[in-house]
Parts: C-alpha cells; sequence; structure tokens
C-alpha cells in the first residue's frame, strides 16, 4: 500500500480554508431556498390558479432536470445571455437556492397540509386573517412535522454542494482535487476533505436535533 | 340578531340542509338537536361561514354574510365558535391561545389582553393552568379554554358545535356547568348538542332538525313533553 498522510501535512490550512468557501455558500442557498420554497408551498396550497401553475411548473423543472445541469446552465449562459459574468459564488448560491427550492416547497406544503385542518377553522372563527393565520398558527406547527425531512435536504445540499467544484469554486472538493494533481496523490486529499464532509453534516444532525427537541416542549 | 332565511346547503348532489329559516334574538339559548346526519353541525357551520351556503341568506346584526370578504372577518370576530374537538392552538400556552387574537385582530395592547384573559380563565376555574400547553390538559379543561378564547374576543353571540360529545363522561358536567353559567350572563347562544338535559333546562328553543329539513322550532317544555311531529317523538324516544 501506498499511503503516506504526511505528504498532505502543509496543504491542511488550504484545505480547511474550503469549509468556509463551502459553508458560505451553503448557507446562503438553504436560506434563498428556506424563503422562495415557503413562497412556492403557499403558492400551491393557494386558491389562485396562475401562482398554482407556476409553483408546479417550477417544481417539476428543477426536480426533473439535474442540478450539475442547472449549475452549468447558470454559470456559463448568463454571461453568454446578459454579458453579465457572473462569479461561481453567485451561481452557485442561485443554482442550489433555486433547485432546493423546489424540493423544500414539496417538503412544506405536505407538513402544512398535515396540519389539523380544525386549527385552520378554529384561526378563521376567531377572525384571524389569512397571512396571520399562516404565519403564527398554520406554518410553525407544520415546521415541527417537517423538521426532519428539512434536516434531511439541508443535509443533501451540503453534501452535493461538492459538485460546485466543476465550475471551478474552490470549494472543499476542488481544493482536494487541486492538492491532488500537485502532489500526484489523489487519495489522500480525497479522505481528508470526506472526513470534513462527514463532520459538517454530523454537526447538522446534532444541530436538527437540539431544534427538534426545543419544538417538542409543547407536546 | 341573527337571521337565516331560505338556507340551502349542498354537498355536491347531497342536500344537507332544505330551505331553513329562523331566527336567533339577543340572549336567546338556542339547542339545536336532530339524529346524526341531520345537518346540525352544518347549519352551525353556515352561521359563521365555515360552510358557505349554497343558496339562502344569514343576516348578522343586519348584515348580509354573504357580503365582501373583509366584512366576514369582521362577522366572525363578534361570534365565538367552539368545537367538538377544542382545536387549541398546541404551540401555544394556555394564556397565548387566549391572547393571541384579540392582540393580533383587535390590536388589543399585550397587558389589557393578559389581564382580561386571566379573568376568562379564572371565570372557568383553570387560573392555575395559565402557563400549561394544551396536551398537559385533560378534554374538559381543553374545552373550558376552549371557550375562554372564544370569549376573549368579547363576542355578541356564541356557537357550540357538540362541545362535549369528545368528551369522557365524568368531565361533561365541568363544560355543562361553565355553559350554563355564559347562559345565565345573558350570552347569546346556539348549541349543537346530544345533552337533553342542557337542551331542556338551559336553552329557551329548541330547533329540531332531520335529514336537513327544520322539522320543529319551540320552547323546550313543549318539544319535549309534547312534541308536534312522528319524527321528533321517534327520537325522543330514542335518545330519553
Amino acid at each position: 500500500m501506498n499511503l503516506d498522510f504526511s505528504q498532505i501535512v502543509p496543504y491542511i490550512p488550504f484545505m480547511l480554508e474550503g469549509i468556509w468557501v463551502t459553508l458560505k455558500f451553503v448557507f446562503f442557498a438553504i436560506i434563498l431556498g428556506a424563503i422562495l420554497g415557503t413562497i412556492l408551498a403557499l403558492f400551491k396550497i393557494g386558491s389562485i390558479k396562475p401562482l398554482r401553475w407556476f409553483a408546479d411548473a417550477y417544481t417539476s423543472i428543477f426536480r426533473g432536470t439535474p442540478l450539475i445541469l442547472q449549475l452549468m446552465i447558470i454559470y456559463y449562459s448568463i454571461p453568454q445571455l446578459t454579458g453579465y459574468d457572473i462569479s461561481p459564488f453567485l451561481s452557485a448560491i442561485l443554482a442550489f437556492g433555486l433547485n432546493s427550492s423546489a424540493y423544500i416547497s414539496e417538503i412544506i406544503r405536505a407538513g402544512i397540509q398535515a396540519v389539523d385542518k380544525g386549527q385552520m377553522e378554529a384561526a378563521q372563527a376567531l377572525g384571524i386573517p389569512y397571512r396571520a393565520m399562516m404565519k403564527d398558527i398554520i406554518l410553525p406547527q407544520a415546521l415541527k412535522n417537517i423538521l426532519p425531512a428539512l434536516m434531511n435536504e439541508f443535509i443533501t445540499l451540503t453534501k452535493e454542494s461538492a459538485i460546485v467544484s466543476t465550475i471551478g469554486y474552490l470549494d472543499l472538493m476542488r481544493r482536494a482535487q487541486v492538492v491532488g494533481s500537485d502532489l500526484f496523490r489523489n487519495f489522500e486529499p480525497l479522505l481528508f476533505v470526506g472526513l470534513i464532509y462527514w463532520c459538517l453534516v454530523m454537526g447538522l444532525t446534532v444541530l436538527g436535533r437540539l431544534f427538534e427537541r426545543r419544538l417538542k416542549l409543547s407536546d | 340578531m341573527i337571521k337565516v332565511e331560505k338556507l340551502y346547503k349542498k354537498f355536491g348532489s347531497n342536500e344537507v340542509l332544505k330551505d331553513i329559516s329562523t331566527e336567533i334574538k339577543k340572549g336567546e339559548v338556542v339547542s339545536i338537536i336532530g339524529p346524526s346526519g341531520s345537518g346540525k353541525s352544518t347549519f352551525l357551520r353556515c352561521l359563521n361561514l365555515l360552510e358557505t351556503p349554497t343558496s339562502g341568506s344569514v343576516i348578522v346584526n343586519g348584515q348580509d354574510l354573504s357580503g365582501p370578504k373583509k366584512d366576514i372577518q369582521k362577522i366572525r370576530q363578534q361570534i365565538g365558535m367552539v368545537f367538538q374537538h377544542f382545536h387549541l392552538f398546541p404551540h401555544l400556552t394556555v394564556l397565548e391561545n387566549l391572547t393571541y387574537a384579540p392582540m393580533k385582530v383587535k390590536g388589543e395592547k399585550k397587558a389589557l389582553a393578559e389581564e382580561k384573559a386571566r379573568t376568562l380563565l379564572k371565570r372557568v376555574g383553570l387560573s392555575d393552568k395559565e402557563k400549561a400547553y394544551p396536551s398537559s390538559l385533560s378534554g374538559g379543561q381543553k374545552q373550558r379554554v376552549a371557550i375562554a378564547r372564544a370569549l376573549a374576543m368579547e363576542p355578541e353571540l356564541m356557537l357550540f358545535d357538540e362541545p362535549t360529545s369528545a368528551l369522557d363522561p365524568e368531565m361533561v358536567k365541568e363544560v355543562l356547568e361553565v355553559m350554563k353559567d355564559l347562559a345565565k350572563s345573558g350570552m347569546t347562544m346556539a348549541v349543537v348538542t346530544h345533552e337533553m338535559g342542557f337542551a331542556r333546562e338551559v336553552a329557551d328553543r329548541v330547533i329540531f332538525l332531520d335529514h336537513g329539513v327544520l322539522v320543529e322550532d319551540g320552547q323546550p317544555i313543549e318539544f319535549f313533553n309534547s312534541p308536534k311531529t312522528e319524527r321528533a317523538r321517534d327520537f325522543l324516544e330514542k335518545v330519553l
């Protein structure tokens, strides 16, 4: 076996920096995905038909095509179409945020529909306006039900973020490749960032559990 | 207070309410009784438009409920509703359940809303539960909180949709006591119930529905002692 981890030691700071680079765009992508996903979910359960069609079509397109394709289209075609030289960072946020919102909207829609219909009736009977009812009564209860599914989506997003390496964004994955080609040894750097990805996901999992426990207080 | 004229309700081809006309006057307590599937609950739910009537009109304080949407929210604020399955907001404490709507809908200040909520909790005998979450309450306690929540909006009319049907037998009384108390205080009430005792003792009027038709509408004493129709006699024989 030809293994020598000592060789990657000088590159460790370079690779660790990738954590921050990855987290930075994952964070914004999750925020974008959550906000857009909530709006799309409200479109889907709402009574305005064009909005419902829009949300359904949106979901169908973003779930129906590969994420890597969406990323490439955003990164390579926006400069071609508009002349705006979009950065890998912004492309990554857009591609992952838009893609994730399609999945999140489905999760939230299911969560809202799983809230007892009586909750809505009770709110209506009290004269509570639709917006306030959704924000304060229905969504908090839906959130509790869908937290595991939502956490799952965030974990997937964090892991799949590795494909931004294909547009030259210097994330964890890309850095492992850079180190690999520098050293002519790939296994060690790849294993190293693999470990980091695993730690990130474990961190997210623990965070999710803590959050879930807090929401369960009312049970 | 509330006037119902030629009310029809269809679910698909199923006609649930047929040509119902009646009136509830201010301060009156009306019991709505009848066999299951007779349309009692649907009738009650038409009064605050949780169900939209297929035709006919519901007029509250001179305002037709089939008007534009804004008005409906305003009118609903004047009509409290208590459900069979309570429908308390599970993620809010008892006190928050009571203060949420007054603060959000009527713009009451928190201190005022809480003060009123505490008074109401005292009235339904649950002062010690204000910080509890609904899941820790018994069915009877939940329903008393639900009544207090509706009262917190200071409604002019209270609708009760089988308020004791989902309760264990030993908890029925505590809820009925609260309702009797409320009736005594002069609240206008429409109560769909299977509690014939309540209908007989507390109600000023009894409405008997069968197969979506208003069959009898009269004083409880007359209705229970000498029902005019065969259908009401049949029903009473089965339940009493």
